[in-house]
């Protein structure tokens, strides 16, 4: 079938080693699938060698179906040629993990609230499931936003065709495929128990691999810019990329206890590990949830805006700023614990200063829409991004206060933590996204979004249950903090430890009923969407413009 | 003006850009990890610290596989009422030994550093069958299965080399007998816990779950419940010497 004249289709080294290097790892995963330990670690070795037998076909099949000539970096008329195809994946596959998240999210709260729904199955208790849930939520929803704004934003900045062949798709398909693995793993009771790194030493070695590509595509694509300067979001998603480099390896240094069994041990201890893992956890916030979605905001909120970032010089301070003081704050999640003093101080300190760099991206965010801020009145989704930043505000204003020592002596162990962190996460990471979202399809499927009105119900649905959400905790938080600490008349401790839980019911109720809202705004957001990609194509090059506010 | 266009750099030279970031964030956590692997008075000298015998690192695992930690701290301020409810405060040298560490950062349920010997047994068992039946406003799951599951133990001494690598202090004759130790440590009266007690001071050996017949996964996990928090002897322990 091949035209004579075309030159000789040849497999690129990219290709024949990719597929040998899943040959490979396919036979590896039988023989650790035949001498597993356990079942469990027999069923994720199944996977992988499911998976890995998938991508030898998938590699075939388009080095079958491709012409013999790699993809142009640039169009006929001169325009770079644009690889969309990984950002739509990434897109669709955030949204999915998203619906999950949120929903596993509302079971738990619910099983605080009722708790013979655990069912008294091994899979289903809390135990379990709160990790699928913030896995599900930061690095399956986060991290597939992050993946697709970051691979659509370097390009359009760089005006540069997105670099390697395979390597986007590997860095996609292998991140959902972690995904897979650290989520059924904590359903099968496969954890190493590290707070936002829990998953074990082989999904940790897999993401490795993944992330490293991950960043030389990233950084593949800035070599080849047409524009001189680096666009300062690229600066943050270079920062999220290589501190989550850093973090990963330092908080999962782990020895296996075989090639055959599932479990490792850190090799850090006690409070060196308390302290690894805080430095992780605390940057995890820092860097994934905050830098990450910090670039995010520096695209996606002048573009829809239609004006420049307020302040060059403000997004110069507080970008090393921001990555500078991040990384001390971690101590404040271990007050009065063991930690020596001086690191605690440390950690107080930093966090405080934190504040500042905060702000100063808070402020570029909102101050960006100097001259548009009518556009909040028209464009539901400007708003959302917006809000979302306003709640970054807030919530890295609640987070210095609450790792001052005397207020974390009442704060730490109580679920005003956990209102602090979905006031980031629901009100400033969920918020960016959706809005980022609501962007890219319309962009990237080349339509025009379905309805601006369903975005306002969505917009007004969801805060209602952020607010719900964040309230309830503050008070059930502050109400049990106080109860620990209350002391009778005579000098005895007033309440027994579960007259406290059960004076939680109420608020553990609202706050389920809060995410329930939450999840529902986000069900109209699929259906939005749903209906936005099934519609009729804008002709020519409209649907890349910013469709004007109605 | 001058010293704007000098971040030009940055923002020119993609190279030049990572290594700066990388600079950047590598200082708050130099400063603040480094010295906690070589300042002497980070980890208190006590006596009694020893590592978990076999059968108490297999009930550390299923507590680590069941995500307690997600409810429950091991961590007790030093904050008069977290002592009067829970007991002496939380030592650095009582988790010396715990790879990784379980202080928690959530207390849905109450902490557990010092849990060991506050219950009986037969509490802990019909506990984690259906908390609900000894502590009726409990939200904690059922773990039912506990008590009808076989405790895995054949590969524990795997476990134990590997830990013994990483610092831990097990010494051959330890991970030789390991396996043997789970089981005498999971009888009541068994003629060779003497020989345990040598090995791992302050052993409890006996039958946890009230089922004789098997080594279950609830005969593991009450084992570590109930040695949590008891090695250190407050009553002998000097606080003005560890003052840090």
């Amino acid at each position: 079938m091949a035209n004579a004249l075309a030159p000789q289709k040849t497999m690129t080294l990219g290709e024949g080693g990719l597929a040998l290097t899943f040959i490979g790892l396919a036979l590896l995963s039988i023989v650790v699938a035949a001498k597993a330990f356990t079942p469990e670690y027999a069923f994720h070795a199944y996977l992988f060698t499911a998976a890995s037998i998938a991508a030898v076909f998938a590699i075939a099949n388009r080095y079958f179906e491709r012409p013999a000539e790699q993809p142009a970096l640039f169009t006929p008329d001169g325009r770079p040629n644009y690889n969309m195809g990984p950002v739509k994946f990434a897109t669709v596959a955030s949204v999915f993990w998203g619906i999950a998240g949120f929903t596993v999210g509302l079971y738990i709260a619910l099983e605080l609230a009722f708790p013979f729904l655990n069912l008294d199955l091994p899979w289903t208790t809390f135990g379990r499931l709160r990790p699928l849930h913030t896995s599900a939520v930061i690095f399956a929803f986060g991290g597939n936003v992050l993946i697709a704004t970051s691979f659509y934003v370097v390009q359009r900045t760089c005006r540069a065709r997105l670099a390697g062949d395979l390597a986007p798709w590997f860095v996609v398909l292998g991140y959902n495929f972690f995904i897979l693995i650290a989520g059924t793993g904590y359903l099968l009771g496969i954890t190493q128990s590290k707070e936002y790194a829990e998953p074990e030493w082989y999904a940790d070695l897999w993401l490795t691999v993944v992330w490293v590509t991950y960043f030389l595509v990233f950084l593949g694509t800035i070599w080849r810019r047409k524009e001189p300067h680096i666009y300062v979001a690229n600066w943050f998603y270079l920062a999220f990329i290589l501190t989550i480099a850093v973090l990963h390896l330092g908080n999962n240094a782990t020895v296996p206890v075989s090639l055959f069994s599932p479990k490792s041990y850190i090799v850090w201890s006690g409070v060196q590990d308390a302290m690894v893992q805080w430095w992780y956890g605390h940057n995890a916030v820092g860097f994934f949830l905050t830098a990450g979605f910090l670039a995010i905001m520096y695209y996606f909120i002048p573009k829809r805006a239609d004006r420049p970032v307020y302040s060059y010089r403000l997004s110069i301070i507080h970008f090393w700023a921001l990555i500078f003081l991040y990384i001390w704050a971690g101590p404040h999640h271990l007050h009065y614990t063991a930690l020596p003093d001086w690191a605690q101080t440390l950690g107080m300190t930093f966090s405080i200063m934190l504040w500042m760099p905060s702000w100063g991206g808070m402020i570029n965010g909102i101050m960006t829409l100097s001259g548009a801020w009518d556009k909040l009145r028209t464009d539901p989704v400007l708003r959302m991004m917006v809000v979302s930043v306003a709640f970054y505000g807030m919530s890295t204003f609640e987070g210095p206060m609450m790792s001052v020592k005397v207020v974390n002596s009442l704060s730490h162990y109580t679920d005003w933590t956990i209102g602090h962190v979905h006031s980031g996460a629901l009100g400033w990471v969920a918020y960016i996204s959706f809005g980022a979202i609501y962007c890219l399809v319309p962009w990237l499927w080349n339509r025009k979004l379905y309805s601006l009105k369903l975005v306002n119900w969505h917009f007004w649905i969801s805060t209602i249950g952020i607010v719900l959400y964040i309230t309830s905790m503050w008070v059930s938080g502050i109400l049990q903090g106080l109860m620990w600490r209350a002391y009778t008349s005579l000098g005895f401790l007033e309440y027994s430890f579960v007259e406290t839980v059960e004076a939680m019911h109420p608020f553990y109720t609202i706050r389920a009923l809060g995410g329930f809202l939450f999840l529902c705004g986000a069900l109209v957001m699929v259906f939005n969407l749903w209906k936005t990609v099934n519609s009729e194509a804008v002709a020519g090059e409209a649907g890349l413009q910013l469709q004007p506010a109605e | 003006m001058s010293v704007w266009q000098k971040h030009a750099i940055f923002e020119k030279n993609s190279i030049v850009l990572v290594i700066g970031i990388l600079v950047v964030i590598a200082i708050g956590g130099l400063v603040e990890i480094v010295p906690l692997f070589y300042l002497k008075n980070t980890i208190e000298k006590v006596d009694g610290v020893r590592p978990y015998t076999p059968l108490e690192l297999a009930g550390r695992n299923i507590y680590v596989r069941e995500g307690c930690y997600l409810c429950h701290s091991q961590m007790i301020r030093p904050l008069r009422d977290e002592v009067e409810r829970y007991g002496h405060y939380s030592l650095a040298a009582e988790s010396m030994y715990d790879h990784p560490f379980q202080w928690g950062s959530k207390r849905t349920g109450p902490d557990l550093a010092r849990v060991g010997g506050k219950y009986s047994d037969d509490w802990h068992r019909d506990h984690l069958r259906d908390p609900r039946s000894v502590v009726p406003g409990s939200v904690m799951p059922t773990y039912s299965f506990l008590a009808k599951t076989d405790l895995d133990y054949k590969h524990i001494d795997a476990d134990m080399k590997v830990q013994a690598l990483l610092g831990t202090p097990y010494t051959p004759e330890m991970i030789e007998d390991a396996v043997k130790d789970v089981e005498v440590q999971a009888t009541t009266d068994s003629p060779d816990a003497v020989d345990l007690g040598k090995r791992y001071a302050k052993a409890q050996a006996r039958d946890f779950d009230g089922n004789p017949a098997r080594v279950t996964e609830a005969d593991a996990l009450i084992a570590y419940l109930q040695m949590l928090g008891t090695q250190v002897d407050f009553n002998m322990y000097d606080d003005k010497a560890n003052i840090r």
